[in-house]
């Protein structure tokens, strides 16, 4: 059976859940290899396999880790001229996407980015016009590279041998490359990631300062979701931008998602709008976002949520 | 410092798009405009001339005829020149294809740092300017946040979800700008008039030495198979807030086992 490769997301060998999807994913396509980069692989063989990863590839080397993308291109380019592979798999994160690009034009290989779901025949499922169109495309030159949103399949176990191989990968010139000078990691909420969870909760306009994202968090925290923002509260200031859910942030697509005080302006539907199952809470009735909720509030946030939030509490007591 | 900006024409973000018979991006249908996030891009190389007191910007475009409004536009905003790719076989390129003549292009012009936006608002696949740095050998800086340069070195700052990054390259370089770097500006009345004026180039496939069957729609990587219209989601219940709306909404909930 061809080999499809997918390129493993992971923190020091503690594989991210999009990985797993994509394992699931390619085991329609023919026999998933996993590609692991960087160091700590004895964390990570055990789900590789579990989750149906005939072969891990492992890269372990200090210049993986010391540049951006370009060691990892080398990578995963040599690994792909030397199994042929059916397709190439990579999560749809701004790194995943840089490195898809950049391999794609190494390979020759037609490249497709943000998929919602590929088939058993290499056809994507893709939403575009800020979700207002779904469209389905294939790569019809070189070994197809598709990179594929969180949350496209469920992972589902399928045991395989997950026998590692320890690849040497030649570099290219990495003398000129971009260095990290200096990194600045953000607080840790405990929150799910806002691409991966269920349920996001976000705020909008309507929370008024940042002040008023505790109400907001609150709820997600009594449903265990992630936080988002919409593009008004981010620009504000009252909400990291690296929440913002839209056109210039994150597209989610959980299977609940909260709008508190969002209108729904086109930029923010764009990142929500396939989500399963749409909650919204404002006080303007005329607010665009309740034609796309499936339950609404015409109502003060102020009240509404943190009555829910209590009400979440008491029932999951 | 010379500086080339690249530029999109695409079909208005905010209004109803779709799809031309052949699975292109329809263009016809509605109002075009430069790229909201191309915006971004001027902005930053205007605001690095403006620091640094001197320096050169052309703006690049790849497109059909009525393209050359999005070089206008960013022309009116400030900078010196555009160079336009246009020709017929271009209709329908891929993202690989895209770049290829991209790339082509910016071989052609001399320049110390090439800034793109994040993605164009039409395609959002985001991916071009990791090709152009692959292509031209030159180091790639993308989704930058905020954007210095100090004599032959380019830093910038990227905020990710676990972090926020420096990163520092040396010129020549490419640079792809969010649209956390800044407002843009808007054209003057004296900028619109002044942009009229200001020299525009044309380049032709042959012209770049790009062969015409490695483009368009024919010699393209992938391929639309369907495009389908969403159907517009059901409305669902609306309720006004009586006091109990928290309450209603957590029995919604419920129904739905989100609780």
């Amino acid at each position: 059976m061809a080999e499809v490769l997918v390129v493993v997301d992971h923190v020091d060998g503690a594989v991210r859940k999009p990985t797993l999807e994509l394992l699931t994913i390619a085991r329609r396509l023919g026999e998933p290899s996993a590609v692991f980069l960087g160091t700590g692989v004895e964390n990570a063989t055990a789900v590789l396999a579990e989750y149906g990863a005939a072969r891990v590839y492992v890269v372990d080397a200090p210049e993986i880790d010391q540049y951006l993308v370009t060691p990892k291109v080398d990578a995963l380019t040599q690994i792909a001229q030397a199994s042929s592979p059916a397709a190439i798999l990579v999560t749809s994160s701004a790194e995943g996407k840089e490195v898809a690009a950049r391999t794609a034009v190494r390979l020759g290989s037609g490249l497709l980015t943000d998929a919602n779901d590929v088939d058993a025949s290499g056809v994507a499922t893709q939403s575009v016009f800020a979700a207002s169109y779904i469209i389905n495309a294939k790569v019809t030159h070189g070994s197809p590279i598709i990179t594929v949103k969180p949350n496209a399949a469920a992972p589902e176990a399928a045991p395989a041998a997950g026998t590692v191989e320890n690849v040497t990968v030649a570099y290219s010139d990495l003398s000129s490359q971009p260095k990290i000078t200096g990194v600045q990691p953000r607080e840790k909420s405990g929150r799910p990631e806002l691409t991966e969870a269920a349920i996001v909760v976000s705020g909008g306009r309507g929370v008024g300062g940042a002040e008023g994202f505790g109400v907001i968090e609150a709820l997600a925290d009594a449903l265990g979701a992630a936080v988002g923002a919409s593009r008004a509260a981010t620009d504000a200031g009252w909400y990291p931008h690296a929440f913002q859910v839209g056109q210039t942030g994150k597209t989610v697509s959980p299977q609940l998602y909260v709008a508190n005080g969002i209108s729904g302006a086109i930029q923010h539907r764009a990142g929500m709008q396939t989500s399963k199952t749409i909650v919204a809470v404002n006080k303007d009735s005329e607010a665009p976002i309740f034609e796309l909720a499936d339950y609404g509030v015409v109502g003060d946030l102020f009240k509404v949520v943190p009555q829910l939030t209590d009400e979440v509490a008491k029932r999951k007591a | 410092m010379k500086i080339v900006v690249l530029v999109k024409h695409v079909p208005d973000a905010a209004a109803d798009r779709g799809f031309a018979a052949d699975l292109t991006t329809d263009r016809a249908a509605v109002d075009c405009r430069l790229s909201e996030l191309d915006e971004y891009a001027v902005e930053q190389a205007l605001v690095l001339v403006e620091k640094q007191g001197e320096g050169e910007i052309t703006y690049l475009t790849m497109g059909p005829e009525s393209a050359g409004e999005a070089l206008r536009k960013a022309l009116s905003m400030g900078g010196d020149a555009g160079v336009h790719v246009v020709d017929d076989a271009l209709h329908g390129s891929d993202a690989v294809a895209t770049s290829l003549v991209l790339a082509a292009a910016l071989k052609k012009l001399e320049w110390d740092l090439v800034i793109t936006g994040m993605a164009s608002t039409d395609g959002t696949m985001g991916v071009v300017p990791a090709m152009l740095a692959e292509r031209l050998g030159v180091p790639g800086l993308t989704m930058a946040g905020k954007l210095d340069v100090e004599g032959t070195s380019v830093t910038i700052r990227r905020d990710s979800d676990d972090a926020s990054t420096t990163i520092t390259g040396s010129l020549p370089a490419l640079v792809a700008v969010t649209d956390q770097t800044g407002e843009a500006r808007y054209p003057s009345f004296k900028g619109i008039m002044a942009a009229k004026k200001k020299p525009v180039t044309t380049f032709t496939l042959a012209d770049l030495g790009v062969d015409a069957a490695q483009v368009g729609l024919a010699g393209a990587w992938t391929a639309v198979e369907t495009a389908t219209k969403r159907p517009p989601r059901q409305a669902g219940t609306v309720i006004t807030d009586e006091g109990d709306g928290g309450v209603k909404l957590a029995e919604f909930l419920a129904t739905g086992k989100f609780i």
